[in-house]
């Protein structure tokens, strides 16, 4: 086993750990905690695909995370006033119905997003996926049925058949469990001829148009899974809120989710749990000394940045191994 | 005759008043080298860029097997088995050379949207990059990332990627360019078993690989052919010297 697996499962197994020594020590809020660590690191899987494997800096998941957050928003309150959506559809308050709701929705966004901006790269791919969400963010303050500006209440958290997703730990249960389900799914994709096509199309565009792939397609592909999983990660984030705003949209939580990223490691399988398990644990131990606690988040940043370039998991094993 | 593997007729390209490539006309048969050489600045690379598709041609066309494919992208033109290394080595830094490799074997099997099989325990992929990296003398070196590979390693690396997409024609761009004495003699007399396979054009300005390597030679002078023909009308072509061999008429 390298460095990196070893370290792999001792976050894993961290996290997993974390609600149940919450309740062991009589602290039920810190549960919590580690479901907000696992939806934030599940939404930066997400984004770990297009911008670790793929090199695609989107500026723009917020978009897809608030896109899941509406979803189960919308259909969670369709489904209380027993309200039909259009053509007579219902809502629903299960939760794999939404998951797959949020994630065809924020795929067919992701698809529209990424067919126009995966035409450029560099800054204007940053650009354009920064505006594309600003315009969801926009559309969602201003459209009243859902609650405009205030937000969206949800009643009661969405239900899972046959579990009690009122009790945190089971919640906690199953973002965990979803968490995991998507990092099997990426660590299959990095290792296969679709991730090398991806990882390649990252280091040399040319070189991999000239054998003869058009990296176009393969990063639209990307996008479009990406989204996807960020977009689930929003439900289960408006889940655990049981409220969904337009702030999910903000891109504020597209610098977030970057953040995230680049803390734990780009392009490496665990970076965004290590990203979001630090990230939040800074922000609840920081956030309880000062107000201001993202200015030492920005020097923990620029540390990084100028000296740990692989991130938490690069500090702990080295560069990446690519066999 | 049989129909040329690749013939370009009247290709034209003009970057604003200069014209870099002028009604250029050349052909690439079956089992031939085909060199194209030329001073500095005379529009080679622009000829493979343009042959290649990443640069749009202005006017002209480029057969390839009996077919137009001069609308095509960069990728379709490759998949059609047009093999091109590139002028200064264009590879995937983070990979290993095997990997560069399995890529190119991977574009040539047709399918990259499969996400689950592990692309190194898949001998389809492996085999055949292992082969085309013996064939260049690189099988030692298979682990190493490109990045970390010397500057004739890349080389030879470039010609292993074109080997193993199966190319139905090469385009090398300076294949010996920084290469040391005892690497241009290898690749020498490998491109010299390597025509039986599919014809190369090969721009290259190391005047003893392409009097030795070439059936036949195109000069390129400012974008223009300006003498074709056998090595050695070549080299006692008058306007040859003067242009480009530098000797006095």
């Amino acid at each position: 086993m390298t460095r990196e697996t070893i370290f792999n499962v001792v976050l894993a197994l961290f996290l997993l750990a974390l609600p149940f020594a919450a309740m062991a020590m009589g602290e039920p809020f810190y549960v919590s905690l580690a479901t907000r660590m696992a939806i934030l690191a599940l939404a930066a899987v997400g984004l770990n695909l297009a911008l670790g494997f793929g090199g695609l800096v989107s500026f723009g998941h917020a978009a897809f995370f608030g896109i899941g957050g509406y979803a189960a928003g919308i259909l969670a309150s369709h489904a209380f006033n027993a309200e039909p959506l259009l053509f007579a559809i219902p809502g629903s308050d299960q939760m794999p119905v939404i998951w797959i709701v949020a994630a065809l929705a924020a795929g067919f966004a992701a698809f529209l997003i990424g067919a126009v901006s995966l035409r450029t790269s560099g800054v204007y791919f940053i650009m354009i996926t920064l505006a594309f969400a600003q315009m969801f963010y926009y559309f969602a303050i201003s459209w009243p049925a859902y609650g405009g500006e205030d937000g969206l209440s949800i009643t009661m958290r969405n239900g899972f058949p046959g579990l009690n997703t009122a009790v945190p730990v089971t919640f906690f249960l199953i973002c965990y469990a979803l968490l995991m389900a998507a990092l099997l799914l990426l660590w299959r994709i990095r290792d296969s001829r679709f991730g090398a096509a991806l990882q390649a199309a990252r280091q040399n565009e040319v070189r991999v148009a000239a054998i003869g792939i058009a990296p176009y397609r393969i990063r639209l592909f990307a996008f479009v899974l990406s989204g996807m999983i960020t977009g689930v990660a929003g439900a289960l984030f408006a889940d655990l809120n049981r409220f969904v705003s337009p702030s999910m949209m903000s891109w504020h939580m597209s610098g977030e989710l970057i953040v995230l990223i680049i803390l734990g490691g780009a392009g490496r399988l665990f970076g965004p749990v290590a990203g979001a398990i630090l990230f939040v644990l800074l922000e609840f131990l920081l956030g309880g000394i000062t107000e201001r606690w993202q200015l030492f988040l920005g020097l923990i940043l620029l540390g990084v940045v100028l000296f740990a370039r692989g991130g938490l998991i690069g500090l702990v094993a080295g560069k990446p191994r690519h066999g | 005759m049989a129909e040329p593997i690749l013939d370009i007729r009247n290709l034209t390209k003009s970057f604003g008043a200069l014209k870099a490539t002028d009604d250029v006309s050349i052909d690439l048969r079956d089992g031939e080298i085909h060199a194209l050489i030329g001073p500095n600045g005379a529009g080679k690379t622009t000829l493979m860029h343009q042959i290649s598709g990443s640069l749009k041609p202005g006017s002209g066309q480029i057969r390839f097997l009996g077919e137009d494919i001069g609308h095509l992208g960069v990728a379709e033109r490759a998949r059609r088995g047009l093999g091109r290394t590139f002028q200064i080595s264009s590879l995937t830094p983070e990979f290993s050379a095997l990997r560069n490799v399995m890529l190119a074997v991977q574009a040539r099997q047709g399918s990259s949207f499969r996400f689950f099989r592990e692309v190194m325990s898949d001998t389809s992929l492996t085999e055949p990059a292992m082969a085309a990296l013996e064939r260049v003398g690189l099988a030692d070196r298979a682990r190493i990332p490109a990045a970390e590979l010397s500057h004739g390693e890349r080389r030879q690396l470039e010609i292993a990627i074109a080997l193993a997409l199966g190319s139905r024609a090469f385009l090398l761009d300076e294949p010996m360019a920084g290469m040391g004495q005892e690497g241009s003699r290898a690749l020498t007399s490998f491109l010299d078993r390597l025509r039986g396979e599919a014809p190369i054009l090969l721009v290259e300005h190391d005047m003893d690989a392409v009097f030795a390597l070439a059936d036949r030679v195109s000069v390129l002078v400012y974008g223009r052919v300006i003498a074709s023909g056998r090595v050695e009308e070549i080299r006692n072509d008058p306007a040859v010297r003067t242009a480009y061999l530098g000797e006095p008429a």
